[in-house]
């Protein structure tokens, strides 16, 4: 009986699975959670500072606080990556590009399990943090 | 037993699907202890010396470097090795003799390293910042499950240290 409970439930995990594969999962390639312009909001901070150099660093040294290894980093790109594993997966990849000539944007984007962080609050904290690592204010975009 | 296994494999799947961001995952920086045990301070070494004896002492742990970016004096490296832990695998087999219930034991990990060279604030050109982070994926007998973590004990980190203290002053002197 109980044997026959066991076969039922993973019949059941299995059609539930197989509803999920296929082509439909192919839509996630160009998905994204929030609207891109909201997104980009909370994800984006101006520094008024021209060096990108400086700011890849400050970025650096702010995910290596947070905990993270980082992965890859490019200064003449201008992109971080990073992991943090601790009991989870925890990927964020920070650009910094030159705006004016008098500030850098800063992106940030992290990717929590198999999920993108939408919520702003970490985002925030990480901004949060390198503006104290950069002694520079991080100032909202639009 | 299937009761027992069905009921995991429940928990697994309400886990799985409950993704939620831990607090700390994002919100609190390390703490000024755990920022201590992960930094030394090195003086009067030009930073790509001490970037390139970061990289010889990981070489000489066993890692293969994986990313560099000598600009932003970084260093990514990792190695895969064994995850044997006698006590654990004498846990199991008292486990299965008792109860029945197999429990999956480590078998391989993934350490992963990044080295980070920064210049410490002050007068001298030469005085930097070395920060090591390290963290593994271990996995189990029961293929498929893994486990990840930040790797804190301080025993770890000092022991990277004293290595490249060691070489560093090797380089410096010139052996």
């Amino acid at each position: 009986m109980k044997a026959l409970t066991m076969k039922a439930t993973l019949l059941a995990a299995a059609l539930a699975a197989g509803g999920c594969a296929g082509t439909a999962s192919q839509k996630e390639v160009l998905a994204t959670d929030k609207s891109q312009v909201e997104q980009r909001a909370f994800q984006t901070r101006a520094f008024d500072t021209s060096d990108k150099e400086q700011t890849l660093r400050a970025v650096i040294q702010t995910l290596q606080d947070f905990g993270f290894i980082i992965d890859r980093a490019d200064a003449v790109l201008g992109a971080v990556s990073a992991t943090k594993l601790d009991g989870y997966s925890l990927r964020m990849t920070v650009t910094v590009r030159p705006r004016g000539a008098t500030q850098v944007l800063v992106r940030a984007n992290a990717q929590y399990q198999i999920k993108a962080v939408t919520d702003p609050k970490p985002y925030q904290n990480f901004f949060t943090a390198l503006e104290r690592s950069m002694f520079l204010k991080a100032h909202e975009v639009d | 037993m299937n009761t027992v296994r069905a009921g995991i494999l429940l928990l697994v799947v309400v886990a799985a699907g409950c993704v939620q961001l831990p607090e700390d995952a994002l919100l609190t920086p390390a703490s000024l202890e755990q920022r201590q045990i992960e930094t030394r301070r090195f003086e009067g070494i030009p930073e790509a010396d001490l970037l390139s004896a970061c990289a010889a002492v990981l070489q000489d742990l066993g890692y293969g470097v994986d990313s560099t970016d000598s600009r932003l004096g970084l260093i990514t490296a990792s190695k895969e090795r064994g995850a044997l832990d006698a006590g654990q695998i004498a846990g199991a087999v008292v486990l299965v003799l008792l109860t029945g219930v197999t429990m999956p034991t480590d078998k391989s990990q993934t350490i992963r390293a990044s080295v980070v060279v920064y210049p410490a604030p002050g007068k001298s050109r030469n005085d930097h910042f070395v920060r090591l982070s390290l963290q593994r994926i271990v996995r189990t007998s029961n293929a498929g499950v893994t486990r990840s973590e930040w790797l804190r004990d301080p025993v770890l980190y000092q022991g990277f240290f004293e290595k490249l203290s060691q070489s560093v002053f090797l380089e410096a002197h010139k052996i």
